[in-house]
């Protein structure tokens, strides 16, 4: 390497090379498969397949309920977390514990898991007026299941960190206990809550295993769009299916872009503090 | 990039059964099949070993019929493939070369060893009355059955449904009635197998649209009477083929026990696991055996009333076919 | 990671307001998380033990469980060596472009495990670039084991190099500056100074690795060809179970993966409760 990095350390080559290499061969050359069988397709056919009156609804559907289950998430997930630092109850370890089963349980597991829960057979489907499982709010229970984590995980150690001493002043200024949590803490605790959002928002979007089984697969209506590439590849149709994937990746990115805008404002956010 | 395919492939090779000292095949086979293959393999396992002395294994993989078709293209090497409708393996012919496009000719009956038909599953009782297709179309009944893009047996559905229209109501009226039929489907499964458990399992539905072979399936695992089979005026003669991948067995040197397998099907013996697995049999004594089990019915076929898989499945199931149509039209 | 509450009057919710939110929050964690965990748990013993020891010990089954373990055993292993290198690399020097390296870094965790299978089949399918290449060479690796790895490696690639990144960053590099300094070559400065530093981080990310290893589902789905003994994972096993009409051992399967997923939690928790300064903060 001509250039080198301003540093005693060694080993820069090595590593650094290495991390290229695995990148490239494990996730970017793979990865463009996707762009370059998608460049074969014309525009004009490319935008007939990846904006198809199909795709449209599967993308309502996925993006839609990712959206639902990640605001639902966002709301219980702050709840959740404030329960966890601020008070003190018997058992509280273990539910911080469990709070990263979604995590660690497999997708398929979860899916027949919530399938069984939620059919009209189910314990809880039995037990609830309208239907759930096989229905789009089916896909938005799954989803909740599978985003808790990101929200709970996030907004945690920013909801830890905050010192008391700012919360003391605004109630010695006279604010009530509500007025301190909306105007004070909430602000203080909206990047991480945004950041948690974010990533519960683009896990489910592509959420394949938990959610294949207790969606009814029904096109228009309760498909999914990665069920929907399943199908385009299943038709022989790879550049459909390369379309659409393609296009949920080009969401995917934007995503996590602005994960990482925000992850760098709330960063300079606390260095100015 | 060489060093790291080397090295997973040696993994692969250490993970695989060896290979070298007996023979293996691997059956490609479509989603309801599972039993029966499985007591099919046993016996033909024990008749090679007999006849020849070689001990024979036999993979299996089941899924939706047009996802196993479109595996074998992408380079699942199945020797055998034993699929839902004869368009999946003219597929694989076409689009992979793997085998002639003449396929179907090599073996007896249009290399379907094995019929079936599509009837209607219903829950004890048969609470809605349901007695023939036109029961489907009425409002409040929820219809079970997959999705025709996937499973090959949603497709002999789709097509049975139609054909009755066609014949019952004229061609005009056709695709209104089907489109009235899919308004009454709450769920898609993207195979046979899907949709019977989400009958069976799940509680979703009214009534199952079933491989006769399904149907018997659910009702003896499900025990007792929990379920009837109903058995409409007329129905679809569905014919699941099967063929030897040309160029997988001759790659794998399996070429003669592929075809010795296949051919199985056809003796008494491997007809007699077909009836008894609820899978129509072709051999006329197996049939007179197990006439009690499949009742009588009017069928009709692909051939004559669509004019071939060919065109059934432009005119349906592509992109932009009355399914694709009918769906949009559906959507509620 | 944890406050003891506030001991001020003035900036403590009033004692009904605090056990609502806590009896919401255990209610809502009940119905999200413990009913799933349950119902796994109560589908697998539904009709015995015996039935249940039965679907364990079954052929397809163990073989199964070996494929699991197999592909694990390869995949994270190959990601930790990526992460400490990632790590290293970014933490321990500055260049330009660490931010979108950073990024590329965690692209898989947006990438939907469909499209993670279906990437692979462009790349090594009979119809793909290499396809013809690998037929004519006899080197099988979609519906083949290798196609299981690779995807298992792909969705799992930014597990450990996420746990390290931030916590390498944090912990600076003054103490292997001062190795350095003191006469320790690269890799003493890396095994003696940085390892016993991350450990723990290490550890977390592994474990969160590992679990998502052999639990991926959908990735795996797209390559696997589903042969029955031979290239069917555990979740992968459990979908056949299901689709079988065995749901007693379809769920007695997934309660082993369940049972790993909270051996899994019990030890992040450990490791969180006695080394949770050693962890990196924020995630």
């Amino acid at each position: 390497m001509r250039w080198r990095p301003r540093s005693i350390l060694g080993g820069f080559g090595l590593t650094f090379g290495f991390t290229l290499f695995y990148l490239c061969v494990i996730v970017l050359i793979p990865l463009s498969a996707i762009f370059i069988k998608t460049a074969g397709l014309g525009p004009t056919e490319f935008f007939a397949v990846a904006l198809s009156r199909r795709a449209v609804a599967a993308y309502r559907l996925s993006f839609g309920a990712a959206a639902l289950a990640a605001a639902i998430n966002s709301i219980f997930g702050l709840l959740v977390a404030w329960v966890l630092v601020r008070y003190d109850f018997a058992g509280k370890r273990i539910v911080g514990a469990l709070v990263d089963l979604p995590f660690a349980l497999p997708t398929a597991v979860a899916g027949i898991a919530l399938t069984a829960l939620y059919a009209p057979t189910g314990w809880i489907g039995a037990l609830l007026p309208i239907k759930v499982a096989f229905e789009p709010i089916g896909v938005v229970v799954a989803l909740s299941f599978i985003g808790l984590p990101f929200v709970v995980r996030t907004v945690e150690p920013v909801l830890a960190d905050l010192g008391h001493d700012v919360e003391e002043a605004a109630a010695s200024l006279g604010a009530g206990r509500r007025q301190t949590f909306v105007r004070v803490i909430l602000p203080a605790v909206l990047p991480a809550l945004a950041t948690g959002f974010a990533l519960a928002f683009a896990r489910g979007v592509g959420e394949y295993g938990s959610v294949i089984f207790i969606a009814g697969n029904l096109p228009f209506r309760s498909e999914i769009a990665p069920l929907l590439i399943v199908q385009q590849l299943e038709q022989y149709n790879y550049a459909g299916a390369t379309a659409i994937a393609a296009t949920m990746l080009f969401a995917s990115f934007a995503v996590l872009l602005a994960i990482n805008l925000l992850q760098a404002w709330d960063r300079k956010r606390m260095a100015s503090q | 990039m060489r060093t790291l395919v080397g090295l997973l492939v040696l993994v692969g090779l250490g993970t695989a059964p060896a290979l070298h000292a007996e023979t293996a095949i691997l059956n490609v086979s479509y989603d309801p099949t599972r039993e029966l293959y499985k007591h099919i393999d046993l016996a033909f396992a024990a008749d090679w070993k007999a006849k020849t002395g070689e001990t024979v294994t036999i993979n299996q993989s089941h899924g939706g019929s047009g996802k196993q078709a479109r595996s074998v293209i992408d380079g699942l090497e199945a020797d055998v493939v034993t699929l839902a409708l004869a368009y999946d393996i003219d597929e694989i012919a076409a689009k992979s070369g793997l085998l002639p496009a003449t396929w179907q000719k090599r073996l007896p009956n249009n290399s379907t060893p094995y019929f079936s038909t599509v009837v209607f599953l219903v829950r004890k009782g048969n609470p809605k009355g349901i007695r023939d297709w036109n029961d489907l179309v009425r409002p409040g009944v929820a219809v079970i059955t997959p999705n025709p893009k996937s499973s090959g047996g949603a497709r002999w559905n789709y097509l049975a449904a139609w054909g009755y229209a066609t014949r019952t109501l004229g061609a005009a009226k056709a695709r209104e009635f089907v489109t009235k039929l899919y308004h009454n489907v709450p769920v898609l499964d993207s195979g046979a197998r899907g949709a019977t458990t989400t009958f069976v399992q799940r509680g979703q539905g009214d009534v199952l649209l079933a491989w006769e072979n399904e149907a018997y399936l659910a009702t003896h695992e499900a025990g007792g009477d929990a379920f009837e089979i109903v058995t409409p005026s007329i129905s679809v003669l569905a014919e699941p083929p099967v063929a030897v991948v040309d160029k997988n067995a001759a790659k794998h040197g399996t070429t003669k026990v592929a075809e010795a397998y296949l051919r199985f099907l056809y003796t008494p013996a491997g007809q007699e696991i077909i009836a008894h697995d609820y899978y129509r049999p072709r051999d006329p004594a197996v049939a007179a055996k197990y006439a009690g089990t499949f009742k009588p019915l009017q069928m009709f076929t692909i051939d004559r009333n669509f004019g071939g898989w060919q065109r059934a499945h432009k005119a349906h199931f592509a992109d932009g076919g009355s399914f694709d149509q009918i769906f949009e039209a559906a959507k509620r | 990671m944890t406050t003891s509450p506030p001991t001020s009057p003035t900036t403590a919710e009033p004692r009904w307001v605090r056990w609502t939110l806590i009896a919401v929050a255990l209610a809502f964690l009940v119905v999200t998380l413990a009913l799933p965990l349950a119902a796994v748990f109560a589908g697998a013993l539904a009709r015995g033990l015996t039935a249940y020891r039965s679907a364990i010990a079954e052929a397809d089954a163990i073989a199964a469980m070996r494929l699991t373990l197999t592909v694990a055993a390869i995949a994270v292993p190959l990601n930790i060596v990526f992460g400490l290198a990632a790590s290293w690399a970014v933490a321990k020097f500055d260049f330009p472009g660490k931010s979108i390296l950073i990024s590329l870094i965690d692209l898989p965790l947006s990438v939907s495990p469909v499209v993670s299978g279906l990437i692979y089949i462009l790349l090594f399918g009979l119809q793909g670039w290499g396809g013809e290449w690998l037929r004519d060479h006899d080197v099988k690796i979609v519906f083949a084991v290798p196609g299981i790895v690779l995807a298992t490696m792909f969705v799992t690639f930014p597990f450990v190099a996420r746990e390290l990144i931030p916590l390498m960053l944090e912990q600076g590099r003054s103490d292997e500056e001062a190795a350095c300094s003191l006469g320790a070559t690269g890799w003493q400065t890396f095994a003696r100074v940085t390892l016993p530093n991350i450990r723990w981080g290490l550890l977390y990310g592994v474990l969160l690795c590992n679990a998502r290893a052999m639990g991926e589902f959908g990735a795996v789905s797209v390559v696997s060809g589903h042969i029955r003994g031979l290239t069917n994972t555990l979740p992968l096993h459990i979908e056949i179970l299901y689709n079988e009409y065995n749901y007693v051992a379809a769920f007695a399967v997934a309660s082993l993966l369940a049972g790993l997923a909270l051996v899994t939690l019990v030890a992040k928790s450990l490791l969180e409760w006695r080394f949770g300064d050693q962890l990196a903060g924020g995630r």
